[in-house]
């Protein structure tokens, strides 16, 4: 009992965080930190069973894109619009991934041609400017100019950090149901040695196919969610290669391998980047990433486990 | 009327082949430094970046020869390879191999940045216009046409480095196979810093070429970057030939399909081939059926 008090305590902090502590900008960081960290979230559940995937900024774009346009164009709201755009990067996720599990492609091999996948979302938006607005980026209109639960659209932070933080806890939640369920051990045994767990009667295609389904389509749900935060969308921000490297490296960062490492990664880059910005002003265009990249490399190095991965890691083998 | 549409499919279908010559030298490099040291450079289209800049402050400002400039940023990207192989992938090299892809996308984002924070984001270009040759009724880009036979003079030069040398050999066989050459007497280490010599090289001789057809900014990169890896995928990576057959099967269809639609769709119809080539052929275009 006397274990899950901090827990306790700390939820009602972070509930109770915005009717304390008012102020819009800290806010918004902190809703952004808990959108990226749900989707950083949603690429290491696979991510952490050596499905190194670069296709999910495709995801995230198609998420976005689908929902906004749908709202726009046809006004349907993003309550039932998300649940297609969701569908829709499922789809995605089974052309390019069952015929990668199917013959077996791993590794490099799989990186790369789920690259493929975020080039062509990133490509297809740009083509369909017309529609999409392409390179410039697009806005879902406001309804009636403001607030509406119908439109999910809210004005006031306060709203927002509410939904960022249970989408985030809820993101939390799948993580520790797949580390306590079935699936964990297929896709371990999986990573370990393919031929042995399918010899073992690992449905391999199935489990992999599994896991990529519920990472696509919870990233597709985070670019929708991102959407409707930002109520603006362009390809470089939510689709292509950099957002999927991106997604790849906050993980890392925080330390791929513990529940709370993706979101460790997303309160790290996204606090440096805006640190740099307000420091260096305009002057600091660039500076953000070229030290991101270097401690990329660092970490990949020197910390392959991450920094909170490596902090419990440390604290663990004291007790 | 059929007469004009086709002298428009043959310009594409021509264009199309120049294209591929250059495409084919993208993924030779790539093609070589993953053969050999089993690593893919996803920062490869970052190092031609660098490149490309080398040739516009040689060229414009220090108004070297455009020969000389050449050979100066060839080197230079070489030297570059070789770093990246010490600094990045060396250390790594015992690690899954997913962490050397992760650490060469570091060094992507690393690069990118550091020529936005030391050049700026301004497009610029050698101001050099090289004629439209006027062939049998059809357009040809001279830039293109050049950069398809640097292109393949530079293939032929590797192709003769690996065949003919015992560097070379030596070169080929680790990439048949790595656990075995060390016992016959082959360093392995000074054969990754040749090979990742090479490879920069080649990404130098690539941007020599494409700064005739490309503006320069810190993100051309992203332009020709991702359609590198693809090809190399399709072609199977490490596989040379199929590399080079991809190159201008991907070339043609960019070509062709910018004929008829916008040239980004060119690119989506392109990866979408891909994807069901990769149905058909997973282990690339070349692979024995094991």
């Amino acid at each position: 009992m006397t274990r899950a008090v901090p827990w306790i305590a700390g939820a009602a902090a972070l509930l109770l965080l915005p009717f304390v502590y008012r102020e819009a900008y800290p806010l918004h960081i902190i809703v952004l930190i808990l959108i990226w960290s749900f989707a950083y979230t949603s690429w290491s559940i696979m991510g952490c069973f050596g499905l190194t995937s670069l296709g999910h900024g495709g995801f995230m774009g198609i998420g976005a894109y689908v929902t906004a346009l749908l709202w726009n164009y046809l006004h349907v709201s993003p309550w039932l619009g998300i649940w297609v755009a969701m569908l829709a990067a499922a789809a995605a996720a089974v052309l390019v991934g069952y015929p990668c599990f199917r013959m077996r492609i791993t590794g490099h091999y799989f990186a790369l041609l789920t690259l493929a996948l975020s080039a062509i979302v990133l490509q297809v938006v740009t083509a369909t400017r017309d529609i999409t607005g392409g390179s410039l980026g697009y806005t879902p209109e406001r309804y009636h100019g403001g607030s509406s639960l119908y439109a999910v659209q809210f004005i006031d932070k306060e709203t927002w950090y509410l939904i960022a933080l249970g989408v985030w806890a809820g993101g939390l939640a799948i993580r520790y149901a797949v580390g306590r369920s079935m699936l964990r051990y297929a896709l371990e045994a999986i990573a370990e040695d393919e031929d042995a767990a399918s010899a073992a009667g690992v449905h391999v295609t199935r489990e992999k196919l599994k896991i990529t389904l519920l990472s696509a389509m919870m990233t597709a749900f985070a670019g929708a969610l991102y959407c409707q935060y930002q109520m603006f969308i362009s390809p470089d921000t939510v689709s292509g290669v950099s957002v999927s490297l991106q997604m790849v490296f906050a993980a890392v960062v925080g330390g791929l391998y513990v529940p709370l490492g993706p979101t460790v990664g997303a309160a790290i880059t996204i606090l440096m980047a805006e640190t740099l910005r307000i420091s260096f002003g305009t002057g600091a265009v660039g500076w953000d990433n070229l030290v991101y990249g270097t401690l990329l490399v660092l970490f990949i190095i020197f910390l392959p486990q991450g920094l909170l991965g490596s902090v419990q890691e440390r604290l663990s083998a004291r007790r | 009327m059929f007469g004009m549409f086709d002298i428009y499919l043959l310009e594409a279908l021509l264009s199309g082949l120049l294209l591929g010559g250059v495409f084919a030298l993208l993924a030779l490099g790539l093609n070589l430094v993953f053969g050999v040291i089993d690593v893919v450079w996803i920062c490869y289209a970052e190092l031609i970046m660098l490149g490309m800049y080398g040739m516009y402050f040689l060229y414009v400002t220090y108004h070297l020869p455009f020969l000389l400039a050449a050979l100066i940023c060839i080197g230079g990207v070489g030297v570059l390879g070789v770093a990246l192989h010490l600094l990045v992938i060396q250390p790594l090299l015992g690690t899954a191999p997913i962490n050397q892809l992760l650490a060469t996308g570091g060094v992507l984002f690393f690069l990118q940045s550091a020529a936005t924070v030391l050049f700026g984001i301004d497009f610029r270009n050698l101001g050099i216009r090289l004629p439209v040759l006027d062939f049998a009724g059809m357009y040809i880009s001279y830039a293109r046409l050049l950069a398809f036979a640097a292109a393949l003079a530079g293939m032929v030069a590797l192709y003769l480095f690996l065949a003919r040398s015992y560097t070379g050999a030596a070169i080929r066989a680790i990439a048949q196979d790595r656990q075995i050459m060390p016992l016959m007497g082959v360093d392995t280490r000074r054969i990754y810093l040749i090979t990742s010599l090479i490879g920069g090289a080649l990404a130098g001789l690539a941007s020599c070429l494409l700064v005739l057809q490309y503006d320069v900014q810190p993100f051309v990169g992203l332009t020709f970057g991702p359609i590198t890896f693809l090809i190399c995928v399709l072609g199977g990576l490490g596989n040379m030939l199929g590399g080079f057959l991809a190159a201008f099967l991907f070339a043609e269809i960019i070509s062709v399909s910018g004929l008829y639609l916008d040239q980004e769709w060119g690119y989506v119809f392109g990866f979408a081939v891909f994807v069901v080539l990769m149905f058909i052929r997973p282990q690339g275009l070349l692979a024995r059926r094991s």
